[in-house]
Order: C-alpha cells, then structure tokens, then sequence
C-alpha cells in the first residue's frame, strides 16, 4: 500500500507534528477534534476499521454452530457470544467514524472485497470442537491483542478496547471450558477435540500478523502508541500463556519444535508458513470468498429494511411537521 | 419523496447510561438509528445486554454544543487555577472537624 | 402417469416371500391405538409445561437462524436477543416439566432427544423465517399473545411456573415493542416494505390462530388454577394486533383455512427439518457430556 508522504514540511505542519508527538510522548489521549497528522488517521483507519470487519465476519464461523449447539446451555452461551461480536464490532465502527468516514463507506469496502479483515475467520468451522477451539485460541490471541490496544493513544479507540475487554473476558473462558469437557468426553470427543486444535494453532499464530521483520508499519505505529508491542512480542506472550493450558487438559499442540527455554523463560516454536498466511491474506484462503458473499448478501438483502425504515421517520417527521 | 434512498447514513445519536438510580447517566457510545424509538432499542440491545443499565438517555449528536481543543486553554485553565475554590485552600485549627 | 402393469396375482399371494397371514386374525384393526399425536395426555401439567417451552425453542432457533445475516448489524443484536430470551425459557420451562414428569428427564433430554410427534409447539413457530418482513410479523403474533397470557400466568398456583412467567412477561413486553415498531417501520414506510409486510401476514394469518387453541389440558390447568384458558385471550389478542396493524396501514385478512394439530404433535414438514439440525450432534453422540 502506498501512503503520501506525511508532512509536506510547511513550519506550521512541523510545529503541529513536534506537539502532537510531544502529547503522545507525554501519555496523552489524542481525541477526534485534535489536530493529528493525516498518516496517524489513516492508520487508525486501518487498522479500526479490519478490527470492526473482523469482529462482523467472525460472526459467520461460530454462528454456523449456533442451530446446532449440543446442549440448551452451549446454545445460549454461543448465542450470546457471536451477539457480543455484533456488539464489538458496532462499537469499533462508531470509533472509526470519529475519524470522518462513515461505517457505509466502510461496509462498502467490504463487501467489495477491498477490505481486509482477521485471516483467520477464512478458515471453516467442521466440528463443535472447532467452536471451543476458537473461543480458546482465536479469542485468547484476540484478549493479548486487544488489552494492549486499550492502551492505544486515540482516545475513541481505547475506550472501545476497555469496553470489549470487559465484555469478552467470558468468550475465552466458554471456549476454554468446552475444550476442557471434550478433553473429559468420550474417545470421539477427545479426537475432535485434537483435531480441531492442529487445524486452529497455526492459523492463530498467523493473527498476530507478520514478523517483525516484515511488517512495514510497525515503527511509525508504535512511536505513536497505536500500537504498544510489536507483532512477534505479543505472538510469544500468547504462546506462553497457552501452552500451560494444552497441557493440563491433555491436548497437544502439532508443532514438534514447540520447547521451553529456560533462560529466557519463553516457549520456542516452530517455523510460521508465512505462504499460507499471505495466500490467505491476499484472498486465497479456504471461504474468503463465502464470507464476504454472506456479509454481502446479508446487507444487500437487507436494502429494503433499512429503506423503510428511513422512509418511515421521513413521514413521521413530515406529518409533526404539519401538525405543528 | 426525498428520503426514500438507501446507502445513506442514518443519523447519528450519542447514548448515556445510568448504571444505578442516583449515578450520573454516563457517555456510553454512539449508534445510528432513524428516530428516538429506535435508538432507544438500540442503545438497550447495544450498551445494556448486561443488565448494569436502569436509564438511558439518547440525544442526537447533532444537538450537541461541544467545546473545541483550542479553547481549552481560555476556557478550563482559569478555572483550575482558582485554588480558593477548594477546601484545602482554607486553613482552620487543628482537630477540629467542621463537617 | 400411469402406474405400469398390474401383476396377475397379489403381491403377497401365495408363493410370495412375505410373511404368513398372522392367525387368527384379531380385531385390533377396529380400535384407535393411541399413539403420541392421539390428543390425549396422562399429564396434562407436564403437556402444558411443554407446550410453553417447545413455542420457545423451537422460535428461539429459528431466530437464531438470523445471527450474522440481518439487514443491519443492530438488528443481529436485536434478534439474538430475542432468541435468547426465548430459549432461556424454554430451558426453564423443560426442565420444570422433566421434574413434574418424574421420570428423571433434563431438560436437555427433552430439547434433544424428543421426536417431531412429541413437539408441543404452535406451527406458526417452525415456519421457515422467510425474509424479515415474516420473521417480525412471527415475532409480533407471538408477542402479542405472550404477553397477556404470562400476565396470568403470573398468579399460577405452581409457583414455579409463575416465577418463570414473570421473568419471561417482561422479555415479552420487550418482544412486543421491538416487533411492533418495525411493523409500523415496515408497513408504513415504502411501498415494497408494505408489500412485503402484508404479504407476510397474509402468509401467517392461517396460522395464528393455534395460538388461541386450547382442548382439555387447558380445561384442567384453568380448573387446578396452574393456567390461563388460553381461548378467553383471542379478543384481547385480536384488539392489539388490530391496534398496530391499522397503525402500520396493514389489512389484517379474512379468517379462511387454519391450521391445527401442533399442541399434539400434528406439525407441518419444517419440524423435522428444524429438528435435524437441532439435534444432531446431540443425537451422534448419546450420553456424551458438553
């Protein structure tokens, strides 16, 4: 992606940049009527905006389990969790909308397959295993991701990200929980179970995105705290705080380079398929083209609702108009 | 009829809620909707699926007067200045307690 | 389209593989057996119980259907919502049943493991969604009965069940009021959503009036005091749909053809299908914890 370039260097602009960074620089929030450099809006652009897709097409892959939950509870708690995705990702929409673009402009690229979204959810939901699975790695690679973002200088941003964070301390939980009853289950429960696991841990590593040595936005991000950790630090928290878990519920990870290293206190891991991962990214994953076709169809099928009801309220205003 | 196209954006509503009779009814976020009922709807579905809501308030954002960031100096920096207007600033006799 | 040749000899005549005449021959092919759609429950509080709770769950699925493919993503909340009301009630309302019923079924037991025939839901539940012009019109119907009729239930002599309908009366409320605006929005906004509106009413309208059904089972509930009789709250149903539809510039259509059969397990063909689904995994693995 190409950018112009930040500043066209009037003393005004650098004047304005020195105290933009200065604030940040100082732990200042930067809010949506503040001056801000046209490269951190679209950063923030960015990066809010694959945030809100994520969260709306992550509703596809587990809803897909919802109908057919295998208990009245599991049914309920998926329910609610997929309803929470909505939620996140309305919130996220309305903090991206401070910055002067409107979620519809925003759905548009979506649905035109120019926006990106979390690579991730292009991947299929095959058994009930997959919905724990997901819960525990996807949302768990999601809570490192997201407790850091709730840190993020752009104020409309962070305070969606504490708001979330409080919201999906569960998802990670419920997901969790039913990977630990299948771990307990029947010797089918248990090899769905596995299965699901070596077919989500690499793809869950991938959400952190690129290696630090291949991620072209990560400097500017950090310096002004859209971002607090950098790509492959956060991927190595997640590892550490996940592999514990595998453990005590008996399920192994498919990575046979997969160590602890002592010094460093950290588990080393295998290799990443960085081709699989740009594959994916650049569309050619399992289901990113039903996804998108869903969320397509879905608001395009929807056209007629959302004309009436903005014909409705014109009418309504137009008879007070003339009561009045 | 002029309103009846679709794609353009709702009109934008700012939400608060109140989290317990007596709290302040804080900003909670925003949302779209066509008219006060439905924002209304929406806001509960929204910002109170978790039951720490017993009020709710929704304004639409255009009705909204706010200050700006360069006025922030003239307009707050007299006010905290004003060191007379808290009471640590008035000194009285040790150990007694006025309040 | 004919149906070919007939053979000369009957298909089980003599020198056919089928099996022997059974002899005698008995007089059982005169007598109704009762089966599960015969009408008859040994229980009618646990028969009532059911009838409750499989509207729920099986509109609570339904709705759920919705997740991730509604007209706008305020609405997906606004759905899911509904259907976890609903299913949360289901969820008590079987599991008081199982209790009653005594023969130590959860309610997971009867959500999962019940065939079409033993489903005690209105037909007006497991209709296909349709577009959502249907899906809220369902809503509303159901609604509108709901909420009179758990005002009722309220002062029901089984505690628990009054405990439940308090709980549910106010989710209702809030059903009836997310329904009833979007019917105003739908019916009177353009001309296709006022199309589409009153052809989905249209499109019900043989099917509500199950809602106001009722045979012996309510008979003995409204004596014992444990229900409403549920066929006294067809004009008080009636007047408010009227209310909103004339509001929503709707016609509500003549009564013609209507359905039956649902509170005794007589369904249309979409239960099974919506069951299919339901229960499968459940059904694949019998006894397995999740």
């Amino acid at each position: 992606m190409t950018m112009t370039p930040t500043v066209q260097s009037t003393p005004e602009d650098a004047t304005k940049l020195a105290a933009f960074e200065a604030r940040i620089a100082a732990g200042e929030h930067i809010e949506p009527k503040d001056w801000m450099p046209e490269r951190y809006r679209r950063q923030l652009i960015r990066m809010m905006s694959q945030h809100a897709h994520s969260e709306c097409v992550g509703m596809l892959p587990e809803g897909n389990w919802i109908t057919r939950a295998p208990s009245l509870r599991r049914k309920m708690t998926l329910l609610a969790k997929v309803q929470d995705e909505a939620g996140h990702g309305h919130y996220i929409y309305c903090a991206t909308e401070t910055l002067g673009v409107s979620r519809d402009e925003l759905l548009d690229e979506l649905h035109a397959g120019k926006a990106k979204y979390s690579s991730i959810f292009n991947y299929p939901t095959l058994t009930w295993a997959d919905i724990g699975v997901i819960g525990w790695f996807v949302d768990g690679a999601a809570i490192v991701n997201q407790t850091v973002l709730a840190k993020a200088s752009y104020g409309p941003y962070a305070r969606a990200m504490i708001r979330i964070c409080k919201e999906e301390n569960f998802h990670k939980r419920q997901g969790y929980e039913i990977c630990a009853v299948m771990s307990q289950g029947t010797d089918a429960q248990k090899a769905m179970l596995q299965d699901a696991v070596n077919r989500w841990w690499w793809p869950s590593l991938m959400m952190f995105g690129p290696p630090d040595s291949a991620s072209s936005n990560s400097d500017e991000l950090l310096r002004w705290k859209v971002k607090r950790y950098t790509n492959d630090e956060l991927r190595q928290r997640f590892v550490n705080l996940t592999v514990p878990q595998a453990q005590a519920i008996n399920v192994a990870l498919p990575d046979p380079d997969l160590a602890y290293d002592p010094t460093s206190g950290s588990w080393r891991f295998g290799a990443i398929d960085w081709n699989e991962f740009w594959a994916v990214v650049k569309g050619h994953g399992p289901l990113n083209r039903e996804r998108v076709a869903a969320r397509k169809a879905a608001h395009d099928d929807g056209a007629w609702v959302r004309a009436a009801a903005e014909a409705h309220a014109a009418k309504r205003a137009a008879r007070s108009t003339a009561a009045a | 009829m002029a309103n009846e196209t679709t794609g353009s954006q709702w009109p934008l509503w700012e939400v608060f809620t109140q989290a317990e009779t007596g709290d302040p009814h804080e900003h909670a976020g925003s949302l779209h909707a066509v008219d006060g009922e439905q924002a209304i709807q929406n806001a509960r579905d929204v910002f109170g699926r978790r039951g720490k809501v017993v009020s709710l308030w929704v304004v639409p954002a255009e009705a909204i007067v706010a200050s700006v960031p360069s006025d922030a100096g003239p307009m707050f920096e007299p006010g905290n200045e004003a060191a007379y207007r808290h009471p640590q600033f008035y000194k009285v006799p040790r150990g007694v307690r006025i309040y | 389209m004919g149906y070919g040749t007939l053979p000369d000899e009957p298909e089980f005549g003599a020198g056919s593989d089928a099996p022997a005449p059974v002899a005698p021959l008995s007089d059982r092919a005169a007598k109704v057996v009762r089966t599960a759609t015969s009408g008859i429950a040994d229980n009618p509080h646990v028969e009532y119980l059911l009838r409750l709770a499989d509207d729920r769950l099986i509109l609570g699925q339904r709705l759920s259907e919705w997740c991730g493919h509604a007209p706008i993503l305020e609405e997906d909340i606004a759905l899911a919502n509904i259907a976890l009301d609903l299913i949360g009630e289901a969820s008590l309302l079987l599991a008081h049943a199982g209790e009653l019923e005594g023969h130590g079924r959860t309610n997971d037991q009867l959500a999962y493991f019940r065939d079409e025939t033993a489903f005690r839901n209105v037909q007006l539940v497991e209709l296909p969604n349709g577009d959502f012009a249907e899906t809220i019109a369902r809503v509303f119907f159901f609604s509108a009965l709901q909420v009179p009729l758990l005002e009722q239930l309220e002062r029901s002599t089984d505690a628990t069940l009054a405990g439940i309908a308090a709980k549910a009366r106010k989710e209702a409320t809030y059903h009836l009021r997310h329904a009833g605006d979007w019917m105003l929005k739908l019916g009177d906004g353009t001309d296709e959503s006022h199309a589409r509106l009153q052809r989905a009413v249209e499109h019900l309208w043989p099917y509500v009036h199950e809602l106001t059904w009722g045979d012996a089972v309510d008979d003995a509930l409204a004596a014992s005091g444990v229900a409403a009789d549920v066929r006294l709250l067809a004009g008080a149903w009636r007047s408010s749909v009227e209310r909103v539809a004339q509001a929503a510039t709707i016609a509500l259509p003549a009564d013609g053809w209507k359905a039956t059969g649902g509170r005794i397990g007589r369904h249309t063909e979409h239960l099974g299908h919506v069951l299919a689904e339901l229960q499968s995994l459940t059904r694949a693995h019998p006894g397995a914890t999740w």
